[in-house]
């Protein structure tokens, strides 16, 4: 291995849940608010999951007070304390914009309650 | 007081790019950096104001065969009783205390200080002024008739090129250095260099590390 690969393979962190676009995760970030540092709690659906390595991504959104909330994460990034999975979601694609165009009923996801099949 | 005399640790290296990436800071930035391979070097030779008139000390580095190298080269490194590298270049700043025949390492460096790096930038051959000089190019369609070309030289008034005039020539492979760049890391262990943005020259191309001429003097 590389220099390079290992620089960053000692950076991720050793595990991540195993969780795709669709699902709602919860994910627990260190703010860092008057000097003291604590963990806030956001909790939305994965809508994108994007970059891989060190670099990997997640976007995550909410409906906050009737307003559409879009946060991103780094995966591997310090501040990002854990990650839980809440629910799993049925999605057909890999990029969920289309979320933000709907609300209310139109934004649902249905539930998966048990792991798809793998094609024969 | 400048403290790039005052030193004791010799903030000058001579390394091999590695690559770029990104590492994560202690407060959880995501901070670019370029990997420099640097050192560990030893002290071939020091030059003196008396015998060369000036005052300098030559680093080398890397590992080669000895029958590499030239018949003179060798017997510097043997005048010197110390094994070949692959390359020597001179420092002539933040040498005080440096001994002959002393092991140079990233020990000398530490996270936060600024460096110069130095390098042979890529070779791009012979550039257009577009990718040479940044010029804009004409338009791509209609009708344009000037895609790429580098447009005027001057008025016809002079009836001469003025002298500098930027025009498209060989591009690259020039001496750059990159100054006031920060140290995130300095790996003792792995004798790795981690700073801050990108560095000039190719992976595996030589640089050159020194403290930073714009490093703020303390008292």
């Amino acid at each position: 291995m590389n220099v390079l690969d290992l620089i960053q393979k000692e950076q991720e962190k050793p595990s991540v849940p195993e969780f795709r676009p669709g699902d709602t995760v919860k994910v627990y970030s260190k703010v860092v608010e008057g000097g003291k540092e604590r963990i806030q709690m956001f909790e939305g659906v994965v809508t994108v999951r994007k970059g891989g390595g060190l670099g990997e991504a997640i976007t995550v959104r909410r409906v906050a007070h009737g307003v559409g909330v879009e946060r991103t994460f780094l995966l591997h990034s310090p501040r990002v304390d854990r990650i839980e999975v809440s629910k799993r979601g049925i999605v057909r694609r890999s990029r969920l914009y289309y979320l933000s165009e709907k609300v209310g009923k139109a934004a649902r996801i249905k539930e998966r309650k048990q792991e798809r099949k793998t094609a024969k | 007081m400048d403290i790039r005399k005052g030193s004791i640790n010799v903030k000058n290296i001579i390394g091999r790019k590695v690559g770029m990436t990104s590492v994560f800071t202690e407060d959880g930035r995501s901070v670019p950096v370029t990997v420099i391979q640097a050192g560990p070097c030893t002290v071939v030779q020091k030059k003196t104001k008396e015998t060369d008139g000036y005052e300098a000390v030559a680093l080398a580095f890397g590992d080669v065969k000895p029958s590499r190298l030239t018949k003179a080269l060798q017997g510097h490194y043997k005048k010197a009783g110390l094994a070949p590298k692959r390359d020597i270049r001179e420092f002539r700043t933040g040498i005080e205390g440096v001994e002959l025949g002393a092991t140079i390492t990233v020990d000398g460096f530490a996270q936060g200080d600024r460096v110069d790096v130095q390098g042979i930038s890529k070779g791009h051959g012979f550039a257009g002024g577009i990718k040479r000089h940044n010029f804009s190019g004409g338009g791509a369609s209609h009708g344009s008739m000037i895609h790429r070309q580098p447009g005027s030289n001057g008025d016809t008034n002079a009836g001469h090129t003025p002298k500098g005039s930027r025009r498209p020539g060989h591009y690259g492979v020039d001496r750059i250095t990159h100054q006031n760049l920060e140290v995130v890391r300095a790996d003792t262990e792995r004798n790795l260099l981690l700073v801050r943005g990108p560095v000039p020259g190719p992976k595996n191309g030589l640089v050159i590390v020194q403290l930073s001429v714009k490093t703020k003097v303390t008292a």
